[in-house]
């Protein structure tokens, strides 16, 4: 059987190639980086600023990225700074116009007392972070952003949830390094320690 | 003004609580500056639920759908050899990869994944990420670009909507596919050095599959859906980092696309049909006549090609500080800079983060100076590339291959199959199961 000069070059180059990414597709998979799951994307609210990119920045809108709130850490105040802007002055029952919240996502409910509880609307929020903003700077510092991940029933764009992009475009634009990968069987490690939910 | 008052506001209050941190946990309630109530036992505090990521399959299943649809995409092209199978293959997967999948991650992009690990072995990938990017390279090593067919989502969707294919101009098509050789270096080197991810910011399509994306995004991917009802696949042809590498596995690969395994009639009904220029055809009797000068040409053209990799090196290396700006860390750097420098009007989010970290500014400056330095030299190489790879590539178009036939070139051919539903030989021959005689 006599091979031409041409099929014994493209032969060793097939083989060449074959040996390469074999050898550089086990060395990946054997390195230090190597990751057996799924890794998702998450905020760090102890480096996150609010800066409001969450909002604008991601590829889905509205965005996939909702507050969350510790409400063993929320102070439930009549005159919450998350939920009413400070041109509000004191006034705990200041009108509507003058709610921080752009989507008007923050329901607030009676307790009794001088104290309110605050619940999150999901389907409202757009993840701006200004609620975070003031009760970080100015309150107790229960709510946090976090990145919403579909739930069991649910599409990640339908439901504007996280799409899990190879390149969060908002973690691009994170001016703190908030954003880090986490396992996907663990989503909300830094909610879960701070007790508060997304 | 009104943002003005708010921030004021907000810095008043921030002093008068400044006594309390903001850090405080759940743990030390006296560390609050508004502590939490004793609301008494009737009330139940907000449940807060931590629901498990609903993932679509594993990723190690995920990698596993993609080898079977590599498969099977191989046994239609080489074995079935219709198009309508193919067409519904090519459904499959915009369905699938595409809409069902919503992209990522992709065999495309899975390239910059496995550039920045090799470069940084503590960058964190996915075994599948690994799969993803092997896979169909290893298929297009024994089946050719059959990956191209029907399994990518981005090449599928193009594929759709191809309803009246235009010729471009020889010189254009060779001019254009310089493209994705360029955009690859530009990819690699982004995200080796950690610069980002290029490929992934401009995937044209992504938000078409998951039905939501920015203005821009959307803007690009509709216009370029457009441009692909009249010239055949766009995206894959002149822009496609992950389509040169499959260009080189596919041409030495066992086996390509044969337009009839038994034969041809060289009556060109293939070259009309195929909308991707994807045919060569016959040129015995032009390659006899220019076999001298063709010679000539080759002698100049090996010559020249260390000086096309020296002059690319070169510009490559001049070229890589300004693009290392487009590091965040470098960036970051020059903000700083121009801020110390009273150049810059205002404060970043950035700067701002970094002025409240403590860091030194001369240790963000001398980290900016070394990333342009690697970026530099990263470029250089990547210009050697490029230098190299258009010296092959004009080589190549010196080299004179005589063909007696019409056959699919292996390095483009995207295995559509249209030239199968055209070749009066390979109907023939699908209709009888023999080889019609096709030389008298």
């Amino acid at each position: 059987m006599t091979v031409s000069r041409r099929e014994f070059l493209r032969a060793s180059g097939r083989g060449a190639a074959c040996v390469g990414l074999g050898a550089a597709g086990t060395a990946l998979a054997l390195g230090r980086g190597a990751v057996a799951g799924e890794l998702v994307w998450q905020i760090d609210p102890g480096k996150c600023v609010a800066c409001g990119n969450c909002e604008t920045h991601c590829v889905l809108q509205p965005s996939a990225v909702k507050w969350g709130h510790t409400h063993a850490m929320c102070g439930r105040c009549a005159f919450c700074f998350g939920y009413y802007d400070l041109r509000a002055g004191s006034a705990a029952h200041a009108g509507v116009e003058y709610q921080l919240c752009p989507t008007h996502a923050i329901e607030r409910s009676y307790l009794g007392g001088p104290y309110f509880e605050y619940v999150i609307d999901e389907g409202a929020c757009i993840g701006c972070g200004l609620c975070v903003k003031g009760c970080t700077s100015s309150g107790n510092g229960s709510l946090f952003l976090q990145v919403r991940h579909p739930r069991r029933g649910q599409r990640g764009a339908a439901d504007g949830t996280c799409v899990n992009c190879n390149e969060c475009a908002i973690a691009r634009s994170c001016p703190s390094g908030a954003f880090v990968r986490v396992p996907a069987d663990d989503p909300y490690p830094f909610g879960r320690q701070r007790g508060g939910g997304a | 003004m009104r943002n003005g008052l708010r921030r004021l506001g907000l810095a008043l209050v921030s002093v008068l609580g400044a006594a309390a941190t903001a850090t405080a946990t759940a743990q030390e309630p006296d560390k609050f500056r508004f502590p939490p109530p004793e609301l008494g036992p009737d009330y139940r505090q907000p449940e807060t639920a931590f629901p498990a990521v609903r993932e679509l399959l594993p990723p190690l299943a995920d990698a596993a759908v993609l080898a079977l649809a590599l498969g099977l995409a191989a046994f239609l092209v080489h074995r079935h050899r219709r198009r309508s199978a193919l067409l519904a293959l090519t459904i499959a997967g915009v369905a699938w990869f595409g809409w069902l999948r919503e992209g990522c991650i992709c065999p495309v992009g899975s390239l910059q994944n496995v550039a920045q690990a090799t470069a940084d072995p503590n960058a964190p990938i996915l075994v599948a990420t690994i799969l993803f990017f092997v896979l169909p390279l290893a298929a297009a090593l024994f089946t050719g670009r059959t990956f191209c067919s029907g399994v990518c989502p981005l090449g599928a969707i193009q594929e759709l909507v191809l309803l009246r294919p235009l010729r471009l101009p020889h010189w254009l098509a060779a001019g254009l596919s310089v493209l994705p050789v360029v955009y690859l270096l530009l990819a690699v080197l982004f995200a080796a050095t950690g610069a980002g991810y290029l490929i992934c910011r401009y995937d044209p399509f992504v938000g078409l599959f998951r039905l939501s994306a920015t203005t821009n995004m959307l803007v690009v991917g509709g216009s370029l859906l457009v441009i692909a009802v009249f010239v055949g696949r766009p995206y894959c042809r002149f822009l496609c980092p992950y389509s040169v590498l499959l260009d080189w596995a596919s041409r030495l690969s066992t086996r390509t696309v044969t337009i009839s395994p038994v034969g041809c009639a060289t009556c060109r009904l293939c070259e009309d049909r195929c909308p991707y220029d994807a045919i060569l055809v016959p040129n015995a009797a032009a390659v006899a006549k220019s076999r001298l000068r063709g010679r000539t040409a080759l002698v100049l053209l090996l010559a020249a090609t260390p000086l096309l990799v020296a002059g690319m090196a070169w510009a490559g290396t001049h070229l890589g500080p300004w693009l290392a700006s487009a590091h965040p860390r470098v960036a970051l750097a020059e903000q700083v800079e121009a801020e110390q420098q009273g150049r810059a009007r205002e404060t970043t989010d950035a700067s701002d983060v970094f002025r409240a970290s403590g860091e030194k500014i001369e240790a963000l400056l001398a980290d900016a100076e070394d990333r342009r330095g690697t970026m530099a030299l990263g470029s250089g190489i990547a210009g050697a590339c490029l230098g190299l790879w258009l010296g092959l590539r004009l080589v190549g178009l010196g080299l004179r291959r005589t063909r007696r036939d019409y056959t699919a070139d292996p390095a483009t051919c995207l295995a559509c199959g249209r030239c199968y539903e055209w070749c009066p030989v390979e109907l023939e021959r699908r209709r009888t199961g023999r080889a019609p005689e096709v030389r008298g």
